[in-house]
């Protein structure tokens, strides 16, 4: 093997990511005076958090009567029962007051007649439990996410964080089982980097491109998730992948749920409004499970459009255009670029794609990493934290509401700084790091770069995509997900077999593909192997043959080792958390998923 | 008269060409500027004779095409893939724009050639080095300067005075802009260059924020904004179609109507 020498770094705390909620756990902790860094694999306003789109929810009730714990209600159903409700209360009680951190800060939000933030109606958000659609989310026309994005990462620069930007972050710094820091590979020089601290947060986001066809950027790939599969922990509920109903057929790019929200509705191939058939209350405004189910059913039934009536249309050109140019510019845009069409006059051809991981990292609503040990399944993982879509708090459970994931990463970025600042002290003693905490770092990376066998990486991850995309669809079988764990195996022995071309060290992005592809194998694989265990239908999780809830069995997380050697998955439970934070709510009891 | 030419080691070279599988139907050649910051050659155009009944229409599709079938070692960024992260810059055609959301078939002539962002330092093939501009952007302080105490809830702002942000906040920072702009090129250390300036006029006319002489005391220098010499490029190639020209007209007006 090559020698590597490390260029050491000390901090208090190494925040992974820098999308929402890497950018708003780092600012926390940098504002609380601890040492922060922020390592990021691309410019933080390139992180994929600038592509959301619709809107961040939050009760301000700024276009009527509005309750965080309505929010909470919708939430906790939205989740499928999966969630968990302590997480839930502090997320919905809390959003507020992020959402007015975030206009404070220069949020460009679009504004209502009396100049507050502008609310509009997104799937699954309703009044006084469940009655009818609310219009709860708070939108910056369709830029929401880009308008924080930006706006956070210039605030970070107000409170001069430091940022190390593209640097691939390659493995968390295990010391028996405490974690002491993170190793990346600095992108321009070629040098490796060894971050000590004595917190890390991982706010590494989804890994979408484990699917052939998803919303997410080609950045998505999971790499703080794969980092702590490495590290012999457990990720959570990662067999529930969220569909986005709307992505646009082919390109896959995504049309904002938002644009249902502003009046938008679905047809077949007959011009029915399907989803009145599905969901008579809330209609086109379901939940995105239950519309990309819905949208899968009529296209298997023959009902869909296009020349091979596999998509279905998506109307706008009902709405005005001045409307559609105030609220909705940026998905007019995406329609025309990608599939041609004039959205003032015609409908928008869409297919439910690949879009959000409910899963993740297993935390308390600390935002503290927590794994099973024995009895204890609650056991926090020492300096570790995890943020954002990489961690599975569960505040999402088995579906996440649309403009839900935006107020998860301030209000969690903001509570693992909070935690942070209550857990350790600016500039205390680190212990000494040995080698043997980064050697098989290192000899990962060295063997990566030198693959020399005959599969190039990007026809392997081809492999893996198809599969994954054929296998662990919207609809579920055993016989399905029995093959995904096959096939997905097949790729697991392939990766011996790589082939990466490059040899250099500066802006190797055939190495970084490859890195990034062997992070997703393993999530891939805890993926199909948890959806081939849960024998129910839950959420996003859809099974053919057990298709109801099965709460008395299944009312639990599902937490999935990965064994990098062999590629095989051992699976054990969490118990879903059956209470509320405080007595402000009382536990929501599961009733039937009806909208 | 004084000859400006290359050093020989920044000339560019005749590079390697990729040809096509065997048995494709419509082949379009595609013409990459290469640069291995590794070895010891000089830049090179390499050449690739891409099919495209194998692969997407936009620019990027052909380059990742090229990147997992023909030559894994091309270098390039890209992330989100629809316009929105602005990382895939570049000059196609001899025109700065977003590989992701720029056809191929809109360039005219019969290769197309692709090459960094001009007059940035290249780091390896397509990758330009943008700390400069990053640092342009932070020294603009982007960010909301209020002095009056924070309300409970938002600040109140009409809807007429958050349509003046239209055409500004939806910047990418991708770059397009500021790279293609001649004064920059000549100036570029001490102009601040279209994307940044657009960004000041983005703070300056939001209702909420309260540093506005304290901005334009800033801006007021003869370079960092009045380099700009109404050349336009910028307005020309900005992918989102902003006008950052306009911006910087609008910055000069304020900078005039203080003096009057």
């Amino acid at each position: 093997m090559a020698t590597y020498k490390f260029i050491d770094h000390k901090f208090d705390v190494v925040v992974v990511g820098a999308g929402g909620s890497g950018l708003r756990a780092a600012l926390g902790c940098a504002q609380a005076g601890l040492k922060t860094a922020c390592v990021t694999k691309v410019f933080p306003t390139r992180s994929h958090t600038v592509a959301a789109q619709g809107g961040i929810s939050a009760s301000l009730g700024n276009m009527g009567e509005d309750d965080w714990r309505w929010h909470m209600y919708d939430t906790v159903k939205g989740s499928d029962w999966l969630g968990d409700q302590d997480a839930i209360e502090y997320l919905c009680h809390n959003a507020p007051a992020a959402v007015y951190e975030l206009e404070h800060w220069g949020v460009p939000f679009s504004r209502t007649p009396e100049g507050k933030i502008y609310q509009r109606a997104f799937g699954g958000m309703t009044r006084n439990f469940g009655e009818a659609p609310i219009q709860r989310t708070c939108a910056a026309a369709d830029r929401t996410g880009h308008a924080m994005l930006h706006t956070m990462y210039g605030q970070s620069l107000a409170n001069d964080t430091e940022f190390f930007i593209e640097y691939f972050a390659l493995d968390l710094i295990m010391d028996d089982g405490v974690c002491r820091g993170v190793t990346a590979w600095k992108l321009d020089d070629g040098t490796l980097h060894r971050f000590q601290a004595q917190l890390v947060i991982l706010a590494t986001g989804g890994y979408g491109r484990a699917f052939f066809s998803a919303t997410s950027a080609h950045t998505c790939t999971g790499d703080g998730n794969a980092m702590v599969l490495r590290a012999g922990l457990p990720l959570q509920d990662m067999e529930f992948v969220q569909f986005h109903p709307t992505g646009i057929y082919g390109a896959g790019c995504l049309i904002t749920e938002g644009a249902r929200g502003e009046g938008g509705y679905l047809t077949n191939s007959e011009g029915e409004r399907f989803m009145e058939r599905y969901a008579p209350s809330v209609k086109d405004l379901a939940p995105r499970d239950m519309v990309s189910r819905a949208m899968t059913v009529e296209i298997r039934e023959g009902r869909g459009v296009g020349p091979n009536k596999d998509h279905i249309f998506l109307h706008l050109d009902h709405l005005d255009p001045k409307i559609l140019h105030q609220r909705l510019p940026g998905i007019s845009e995406s329609a025309r670029v990608f599939s041609g069409v004039d959205v003032t006059k015609q409908p928008i051809p869409v297919l439910p794609t690949v879009h959000y991981n409910m899963g993740g990292i297993p935390t308390n609503f600390y935002s503290e990493v927590v794994t099973r040990l024995g009895d204890d399944p609650d056991k926090v993982v020492p300096g570790l934290m995890a943020v954002g879509e990489a961690a599975c708090v569960s505040v999402h459970g088995a579906n996440r509401l649309g403009s839900n994931s935006l107020i998860d990463l301030v209000v969690f970025g903001r509570s693992a700084a909070l935690r942070a600042a209550d857990t350790i002290k600016p500039g205390a003693t680190q212990p000494e790091l040995k080698p043997a905490h980064t050697d098989a770092h290192l000899s990962r990376f060295d063997k990566l770069r030198n693959a020399s066998g005959g599969t190039p990486t990007a026809a392997l991850r081809l492999e893996m995509q198809k599969a994954m995309q054929e296998e662990a669809a919207v609809f579920r079988t055993n016989d399905s997900l029995v093959s995904g764990v096959k096939r997905l195996q097949v790729v697991h022995d392939k990766r011996a077999d790589l082939h990466v071309a490059d040899r250099g060290l500066v802006w190797n992005t055939d190495l970084m593909e490859t890195l990034e592809l062997d992070n997703l194998i393993g999530q891939a694989a805890v993926t199909v192997n948890g959806a081939a265990n849960r024998t129910e239908s839950r959420g996003a999780h859809a099974r053919e043959d057990f298709p109801d809830r099965n709460d008395d069995e299944w009312m639990k997380h599902t937490l999935a080792w990965f064994d990098d050697a062999t590629g095989k998955v051992k699976i054990d439970y969490r118990p879903v958390h059956k209470f509320t934070m405080t007595d402000d709510i009382a536990y929501i009891e599961p009733k039937a998923r009806v909208y | 008269m004084v000859q400006l030419s290359l050093p020989k080691n920044s000339r560019v070279t005749k590079g390697r060409h990729h040809a096509a599988p065997a048995g494709a139907k419509n082949v379009k050649t595609f013409r990459i500027y290469r640069y291995d910051p590794e070895g010891n050659e000089n830049p090179r155009w390499d050449t690739y004779d891409v099919d495209l009944d194998a692969c997407g229409p936009m620019v990027l599709d052909v380059l990742i095409h090229i990147k997992n079938t023909m030559d894994p070692t091309l270098a390039f960024r890209r992330s989100c893939r629809e316009g929105v992260c602005g990382s895939c810059a570049m000059n196609i055609g001899g025109r700065n724009t977003l590989a992701c959301t720029h056809g191929y078939a809109e360039v005219p002539g019969r290769e197309v050639q692709i090459s960094p962002l001009p007059s940035m330092p290249v780091v390896k093939d397509l990758i330009p080095d943008l700390t400069m501009f990053y640092a342009q952007y932070a020294s603009i302080e982007p960010w909301l300067h209020t002095k009056t105490p924070e309300p409970q809830t938002e600040w109140i702002q009409s809807p007429e005075d958050r349509e003046k942000l239209d055409g500004l906040y939806e910047c990418i920072l991708c770059a397009c802009c500021t790279t293609s702009c001649p004064s920059y090129w000549w100036n570029g250390d001490k102009y601040l260059g279209p994307a940044a300036l657009l960004h000041a006029y983005r703070w300056l006319i939001d209702s909420r924020d309260e540093a506005t002489g304290e901005r334009l005391d800033e801006l007021e220098d003869p370079f960092k904004l009045y380099r700009c010499h109404t050349i336009m490029n910028c307005a020309q190639v900005c992918p989102k179609g902003l006008n950052p020209a306009k911006a910087i007209a609008e910055v000069k007006k304020m900078l005039a109507d203080r003096v009057i």
